[in-house]
């Protein structure tokens, strides 16, 4: 029997990480599709390192920063006693930074694909703000939106440079499986590194099948023909 | 009664137009890029002014001195675009009826007499992938008259058409002129169309408004 504590983890991080990605990424690229401000490129570059740099060194970004002797971590530690290196929290943090360009990226193309006329169109019939981004943009961006939280969420999974590095490795408390199928095989425990490999294989391809049968179905007719 | 008196610089040119419409077709005519599109989306709110003055019967929509600007939703600015915008997602029912205010009830009522005057009744249920370019026109017409504006902008929205359909189209915008019986500004390139559709005709170019030789509309 397989010790199902590290998939169990990994579920928990990843849909954690998901949600957290998924109100972020797409109020970040919605600002940013819409407002414009100098410097924006720099906060567009800043938004999407972490899917160029090497997950070990934002990892290590996150361990100097949260640290006890890093500006965040002594913060949380002097004002709310908590410390989140080797925590669960940890390896969450590490899936959003990693993941969160994805679901940028994604959300971004997606509303700037939007043709700005039809906002135009509900704005002069009487719609605020909010009402046209809730009945127009957004749902015109779903089929983006959607398509960036699978990556996303794909990715979350899979982390393991940027985890490793603030997460550690604690059985039962941090260590996903990815954590756990690199210490297995590096303690030439082939056989159970191989058996959490098929697992997450199989979950990751289960997830992205579900969804494309589900954006299939719940296709609107305007998409169908 | 809309008045508009508006300034707006534009990267070749500066937009100065200072018109008034009274329950008439107003027909801004002119070339492409002589600014008829920006001096709509002025009125509608959609684009801000230099300066100026835009009212709308009793209410200021905006004003440089002293300051005052009304948002887009509260104009009551009916906008026709010229591709026609409908949303994609939206049956052709649930476009004409995004801008209705009424009670469920009382809006379905007018939705009806809406869709069986402009001839879209059977077309309740399509999506606006599924409907004819003259069709989709009169969609958009039905939207921009459910919200029950004070004033109708008209964006060439009849450009796309053959010339029977474009015929047929502007007749009926015609009758519902003659129902309505609130301002129209009509916008277009096309000689023919101006001298058909308008009461009175404001000649636009590189922003300005032509005092050219009076180019008569269909009140003369």
């Amino acid at each position: 029997m397989i010790d199902w504590s590290p998939v169990l983890l990994s579920l928990r991080v990843g849909l954690s990480a998901l949600v957290v990605i998924f109100v972020l990424g797409t109020l970040a690229a919605r600002a940013m599709t819409r407002r414009h401000f100098p410097g924006k490129d720099v906060v567009d570059g800043l938004l999407v390192l972490p899917l160029v740099l090497p997950p070990v060194v934002t990892g290590f970004l996150l361990l100097v920063l949260l640290g006890r002797n890093g500006p965040v971590g002594r913060f949380l530690e002097g004002a709310f006693g908590v410390r989140l290196l080797f925590t669960l929290h940890a390896a969450v943090l590490a899936a959003v930074v990693v993941a969160f360009p994805l679901m940028y990226q994604s959300a971004k193309a997606a509303f700037q694909s939007v043709d700005t006329r039809l906002e135009d169109a509900a704005r002069t019939l009487g719609a605020g703000e909010a009402r046209v981004f809730l009945t127009v943009t957004l749902p015109l961006a779903w089929p983006g939106l959607v398509a960036g939280t699978v990556l996303s969420f794909a990715r979350s999974l899979g982390e393991f440079g940027a985890t490793v590095m603030v997460a550690g490795n604690i059985p039962g408390e941090t260590t996903t499986v990815p954590l756990a199928i690199f210490f297995l095989a590096d303690a030439g425990d082939l056989r159970a590194a191989g058996i959490y490999a098929l697992v997450i294989s199989a979950l990751s391809m289960a997830m992205v099948v579900a969804l494309n049968v589900w954006t299939r179905r719940r296709r609107p007719g305007w998409m169908r023909r | 009664m809309l008045t508009v008196r508006a300034r707006k610089r534009l990267p070749h040119f500066t937009l100065e137009v200072d018109f008034a419409v009274r329950d008439e077709i107003l027909v801004l005519f002119g070339p492409s890029g002589a600014g008829k599109t920006m001096t709509l989306r002025m009125i509608a709110g959609l684009e801000r002014p230099d300066g100026g003055e835009i009212r709308l019967g009793e209410r200021v929509l905006y004003a440089r001195e002293p300051r005052a600007w009304v948002p887009p939703r509260a104009r009551r600015c009916g906008f026709v675009f010229q591709d026609a915008a409908l949303f994609p997602h939206l049956d052709v029912s649930r476009n004409v009826l995004y801008g209705a205010s009424d009670g469920a009830a009382e809006a379905r009522e007018r939705l009806g007499g809406l869709l069986g005057r402009f001839r879209i009744a059977h077309l309740a249920d399509r999506w606006p992938s599924q409907l004819s370019g003259g069709e989709v026109q009169r969609v958009a017409l039905a939207r921009a008259l459910m919200a029950d504006p004070d004033v109708l902008l008209l964006d060439e929205p009849f450009s796309s058409l053959d010339a029977e359909a474009r015929l047929a189209a502007q007749d009926v915008v015609l009758q519902a002129h003659e129902t309505w019986r609130i301002p129209f500004v009509f916008v277009t390139h096309d000689r023919a169309e101006a001298e058909r559709m308008g009461d009175r005709m404001l000649f636009l170019r590189e922003g300005r408004q032509v005092d050219g030789p009076e180019v008569p509309g269909r009140g003369d």
